[in-house]
């Protein structure tokens, strides 16, 4: 981070702490807001968190790296999570899976070049009568067709239109 | 997110949970921990503890610092009743956190709301928002003098482990969702070391509807030992997957006859966490006394293959882990090369005996119910379709060449 930059964070979490409370119950909450607004918490968020909530940087970066959901590792704005648990398995994710990987142009794990799109695994979220089920970002997505995957593609590179020719054309080179 | 029930009536949507509140509010709190022990209710979310005891260790405890939680960390797999009552039927849930909390003597209440349901959140707080303003939460909530309850909602972050009580208040208090060694139990020592009822969503909801309509209609459903009647929540290969209410006792037959499932070889009850029931035992009862289950149910087509299913559960418990002792961490690892090797065919056969043995040092020596149960699906699965799997082992594969 930029030095203005961390003086920006530092005033945004100092304002977070104001409004919940200088407690250890409000490293979850920061922790989510950080991570919405910057998709990934990095060493430098972590420090500044941890002064402002007066524990030491460890105890960030553990409950940091617990929680499937506060990945520190930068990802993209939009988060595509597929259900990989049993009832959407029965429901045919693992068709799913090759259609979001071929049409967003990313593995699983991995986050698009241009820091928009990433691509992961999630454990069952509770649309097992309506599989399969993916979620992108807080957004829910039930019965989920190779046929919608293409819609929920466009609409992830919507703000971004050049996104997938400029992909195409790095396959060529 | 329609509910499907046996009849035409959804006991739930029939139900005014601010009447129960009512009626509760005007019993001494002592009568209200003593109504709920009497209906006989246990725990909705499958361990089944008696809710009347929980709320009894925690009312008798001294101070006026004490929480009502209501666990909404739906993380087991196949289950999802509580998204549906969170979504329809908030009301009920809230007015039962509240008789919780006249109960004991608690004047916070938290909804711990998983991470992947974070769209939940603000209809939530709406419905909260609501009922501060119809008086029903916030100062002397129901126009009794001096009982002031409020409730907030917490977001998760995607732990599947937080679904275990003392997880979730280490989540609340900040912390990697890492179980407590027990006891202290939560309802004498819980969030914020106060004394913490901890209720799963169906659980409060049933609550409030036992006020509303009374002990004995409450216990006209069910069994003798497991009263009232449950949300479950079917999916897998049926026609008609979704939450469905039934009485407790209900046999796997007749549920599967309802939804659609007859011709399944077999149903995973519990979740991943739960039984794998085989077709010749799908006369028995879901109820605490037979299958103690949160209501989940999957359903396994006859062209499933049942190993393919255990290899997914082992998956997602290596996942989720929450790594702090070794039984749980280690064994859920070498639970889950194992059904590796058995699908790759290279298994010998003579393993499958250590992996019992390893089964059984986890049920033991697990911290808690994650480690204790993780391994029973793949075991019973092992057992029942013993023939489907062993066919894969190298011995197999060698007498089947032989022969």
């Amino acid at each position: 981070m930029l030095v203005t930059q961390q003086e920006q964070f530092r005033a945004d979490v100092t304002a977070l702490v104001d409004k919940l409370g200088p407690g250890r119950s409000s490293l979850i909450p920061i922790l989510q807001d950080v991570k919405r607004n910057h998709h990934g918490i990095d060493t430098d968020a972590m420090q500044i968190v941890a002064d402002l909530l007066d524990i030491h940087p460890v105890e960030v970066y553990s409950v940091a790296t617990f929680y499937a959901f506060l990945s520190p590792t930068a990802q993209g704005e939009l988060v595509v999570r597929l259900c990989r648990t049993v009832s959407c398995e029965l429901a045919g994710k693992d068709a799913i899976a090759r259609a979001l990987e071929s049409e967003l142009g990313i593995a699983f794990g991995e986050t698009s070049e241009d820091g928009r799109v990433t691509l992961e695994w999630a454990n069952c979220m509770g649309m097992c009568d309506q599989g399969p089920a993916l979620l992108v970002n807080d957004r829910v997505y039930t019965r989920v067709t190779p046929e919608t995957v293409r819609e929920i593609a466009a609409e992830c590179r919507a703000a971004h239109s050049g996104h997938a020719a400029e992909r195409r054309e790095g396959y060529l080179v | 997110m329609s509910i499907q029930t046996q009849g035409n009536t959804l006991s739930f949507a029939a139900i005014d949970g601010d009447a129960g509140l009512k009626a509760a509010l005007a019993m001494k709190r002592a009568d209200i921990i003593d109504t709920v022990a009497d209906s006989g209710m246990k725990g909705r979310g499958g361990a089944g503890f008696p809710t009347g005891m929980k709320w009894n260790f925690a009312g008798a405890q001294k101070g006026d610092r004490k929480y009502i939680i209501c666990n909404a960390d739906e993380g087991e797999p196949g289950t999802f009743k509580d998204r549906v009552i969170l979504t329809e039927f908030a009301d009920l849930v809230f007015a039962g956190m509240t008789i919780a909390g006249r109960a004991i003597g608690a004047k916070e209440g938290i909804v711990y709301l998983r991470g992947e349901y974070s769209y939940l959140r603000s209809p939530l707080n709406a419905v909260i928002k609501k009922r501060r303003a119809a008086g029903l939460l916030g100062k002397d909530v129901g126009g009794v003098k001096g009982f002031d309850f409020d409730i907030i909602v917490a977001l998760g972050a995607g732990a599947y482990i937080c679904g275990e009580e003392t997880a979730l208040i280490e989540s609340l208090e900040g912390f990697r969702g890492e179980p407590r060694n027990r006891p202290p139990f939560p309802v004498v020592a819980g969030y914020r070391y106060a004394p913490t009822v901890v209720n799963n969503v169906e659980t409060l909801a049933s609550a409030a509807c036992i006020f509303a309509k009374g002990i004995d209609w409450f216990k006209s459903f069910g069994t003798d030992r497991s009263t009232g009647f449950k949300l479950f929540s079917i999916s897998g290969d049926c026609e008609k997957p979704g939450v469905y209410e039934f009485p407790f006792g209900i046999t796997v037959a007749d549920l599967l006859k309802e939804v659609g499932g007859s011709d399944a070889k077999a149903v995973q009850i519990g979740g991943a966490s739960g039984v794998c029931v085989p077709q010749a035992q799908f006369a028995r009862q879901m109820a605490f006394e037979d299958i103690p289950t949160g209501g989940s149910v999957m359903v396994f087509g006859p062209q499933r293959d049942m190993l393919a299913v255990a290899h997914n559960f082992l998956e997602f418990f290596v996942d989720e882990s929450c790594g702090q002792c070794t039984p749980c961490r280690v064994g859920n690892t070498k639970m889950l090369e194992a059904a590796e090797q058995l699908r790759e065919g290279s298994c010998p056969a003579a393993y499958i005996a250590e992996l019992r043995e390893l089964s059984g040092t986890m049920q033991v020596a697990s911290k808690c119910g994650l480690g204790q149960t993780s391994s029973v699906a793949f075991m019973s699965i092992l057992e029942h379709f013993g023939d489907e799997i062993m066919s894969r082992t190298p011995q197999a594969e060698t007498a089947r060449s032989g022969a």
